[in-house]
């Protein structure tokens, strides 16, 4: 048993876990489902004075004024959804040419547009691929609130330690709900230095006047992502070695997918699942491992394919094994859709 | 060859800059470099570019610099100072980077008060493009998207006087001129005394640019001189 629960919502644990990580410096703009972390970190920061909070005029600046006191050395961060999301893709990319552990929070909710506010699995293309960029950030993806409070941490240690972009791809379901979590689990940080007025003068630019100079940069940006992937990527692969049935489901329906796992095991079913945590980089090996037995791959998310397009395109070569999906764009799945989907096809 | 004498904050190095002849930006420059030299700031000025032609100043200095992007120097700017409030923070956008697509960041940086030294050059054009119109542009200035004057505003856009209307009593806004070098060099001075004092200073400054113009070195300036008619010289708050 661990020794202290503490019953929070989603949202409080990011700030409480982006606090425990070392965060002293947040931007943001306001917008559901995420907006709550914005407003908890205000309230922290108005009683101390470590703590700096700028709510700014929209997400591109947030993001920019970000990357300003990520330069001062501070361990800055910002929250987002949606349209933020999409609006904030703009200083990720200079972060990720800059080589900045910018670290975001996104709230996933239904699109196109405003679409709906609480929930979707939509913003994974854009997590992974968002910008005028090859994707050079990491994105994890947690599946519970007790993941959330440890990867948020993670998160910061992993923008710091590799200095790539880190998002934490979540929603509001995972993170309006509130539930009892071990807050002791409390990782060691990784430290933050200033990047200007440390003696060493930088002149850093984003704009490149000629195509073999931005290629010699993107080749060691490239090269870095690879050897740091190797160390960063992460994924739960959940009694696949005999499974006929493998689940690939991530985020909140991984956590779904979970439970449906140990339902239809109990009634004698071989279904196992397979959970990237880190959505890119993408455990790959670990995939193509777990489909090793699979007759049937059962994809299950809450988009029109985004998730499903990944996998798919990992195990084309890999198996021989028929894809069944389960795509519910911007709509909750439950572990009970789950279980009938795999009684469905399972033989 | 002789070297030019130079500010001692002016990186030698990636000299002769890439400006056209006849641009505004290398005077300003110079001036902006002399000014932190005679305030001795150096050692804690950071230096912030825009996307536009003063994008190729990301080198100029001996100064820790980042460029950003187009309309981003100020938030930025805001966020640098906020992580480090004593250092300071000089950052340069043109007109299309301020009064356009980074307007709302430049009001609202103006609208809290936050102490950076934003510097807008006014050239009434965007000049890195080829020359399109602009939030400046003059009534019925032929550029390239407002061609036989056509397109343009009756009114462009008056940055420091459109601050004021949000800025606090303390904020430094000012219009400077290449026509007027040394009152230039007084009113940069100003904004970045105003900034070590914790307000928002911007000093706009009307400057050439003969490539996009169309015009010789007398044209140049009698378009400056235009240019003083509807811009007018001066401090708009102090």
């Amino acid at each position: 048993m661990p020794k202290k629960l503490e019953l929070l919502t989603g949202n409080e644990v990011v700030v409480k876990a982006a606090l425990l990580a070392g965060a002293d410096f947040f931007a943001g703009y306001p917008i559901t489902p995420s907006t709550e972390i914005m407003s908890g970190w205000a309230k922290l920061a108005a009683r101390d004075p470590r703590l700096e909070f700028l709510q700014t005029e929209d997400e591109t600046s947030a993001g920019m004024a970000v990357i300003g006191a990520l330069l001062a050395g501070k361990k800055a961060w910002t929250v987002t959804a949606g349209v933020g999301h999409v609006l904030i893709q703009d200083p990720l990319v200079l972060a990720e040419t800059l080589q900045l552990p910018f670290v975001m929070y996104v709230g996933q909710r239904g699109g196109p547009s405003t679409g709906t506010v609480i929930y979707s699995q939509q913003e994974l293309n854009l997590a992974r691929y968002g910008g005028n960029s090859e994707g050079l950030r990491v994105v994890y993806a947690p599946s519970n609130i007790q993941e959330l409070f440890e990867i948020t941490q993670k998160a910061f240690n992993t923008a710091w330690r590799y200095r790539f972009p880190t998002i934490i791809l979540g929603d509001g379901y995972l993170t309006k709900t509130l539930s009892p979590v071990d807050t002791e689990k409390v990782l060691p940080r990784e430290k933050a230095e200033a990047y200007f007025l440390n003696g060493d003068i930088k002149n850093w630019r984003n704009c490149f006047s000629r195509e073999d100079e931005l290629a010699e940069h993107l080749n060691k940006l490239f090269a870095k992502y690879a050897s740091a992937s190797r160390q960063i990527v992460e994924a739960e692969k959940f009694v696949t070695t005999d499974a006929k049935v493998v689940i690939f489901a991530w985020g909140t329906v991984g956590f779904a997918a979970e439970t449906a796992v140990v339902n239809l095991r109990k009634v004698g079913k071989k279904v196992g699942l397979f959970r990237p945590i880190t959505m890119r980089p993408f455990d790959d090996k670990g995939a193509i491992k777990a489909v090793k037995k699979a007759e049937k791959i059962l994809i299950a998310e809450s988009s029109g394919g985004q998730f499903g397009r990944i996998v798919r395109e990992i195990l084309a070569q890999a198996t021989e094994a028929e894809f069944v999906r389960l795509y519910k764009p911007a709509e909750g799945i439950t572990a009970e859709e789950i279980e009938e989907k795999v009684k469905e096809v399972y033989k | 060859m002789i070297e030019p004498r130079r500010p001692q904050s002016v990186n030698s190095k990636s000299k002769p800059s890439n400006f056209c002849p006849g641009c505004g930006y290398g005077v300003i420059l110079k001036i902006l470099g002399q000014v932190i030299d005679e305030m001795e700031i150096a050692p804690r000025t950071v230096f912030s570019v825009d996307i536009g032609c003063n994008l190729l100043a990301w080198d100029y200095y001996e100064l820790d610099t980042v460029q950003t992007h187009h309309g981003r120097v100020t938030p930025l700017a805001v966020g640098y100072k906020r992580a480090n409030k004593d250092g300071l923070m000089i950052g340069v956008a043109g007109d299309g980077g301020l009064y356009a697509i980074g307007l709302q960041s430049f009001l609202h940086a103006a609208h809290r008060d936050d102490a950076v030294t934003i510097i807008g050059v006014n050239n009434t054009l965007y000049a890195m493009t080829g020359g399109q119109l602009g939030p400046t542009t003059l009534p019925h200035q032929v550029t390239d998207s407002s061609p036989e004057g056509k397109f343009t505003y009756d009114k462009p856009i008056l940055g420091p006087e459109l601050a004021q209307g949000v800025a606090n009593r303390e904020a430094y806004l000012a219009r400077a001129s290449l026509l007027n070098i040394s009152q230039m060099k007084q009113m940069l001075k100003k904004a970045i005394e105003r900034q070590i004092a914790g307000h928002f200073s911007f000093v706009e400054i009307l400057s050439f640019c003969p490539i996009n113009w169309k015009t010789n070195a007398r044209e140049s300036i009698e378009m400056v001189e235009l240019m003083e008619k509807t811009f007018k010289v001066g401090v708009i708050n102090e």
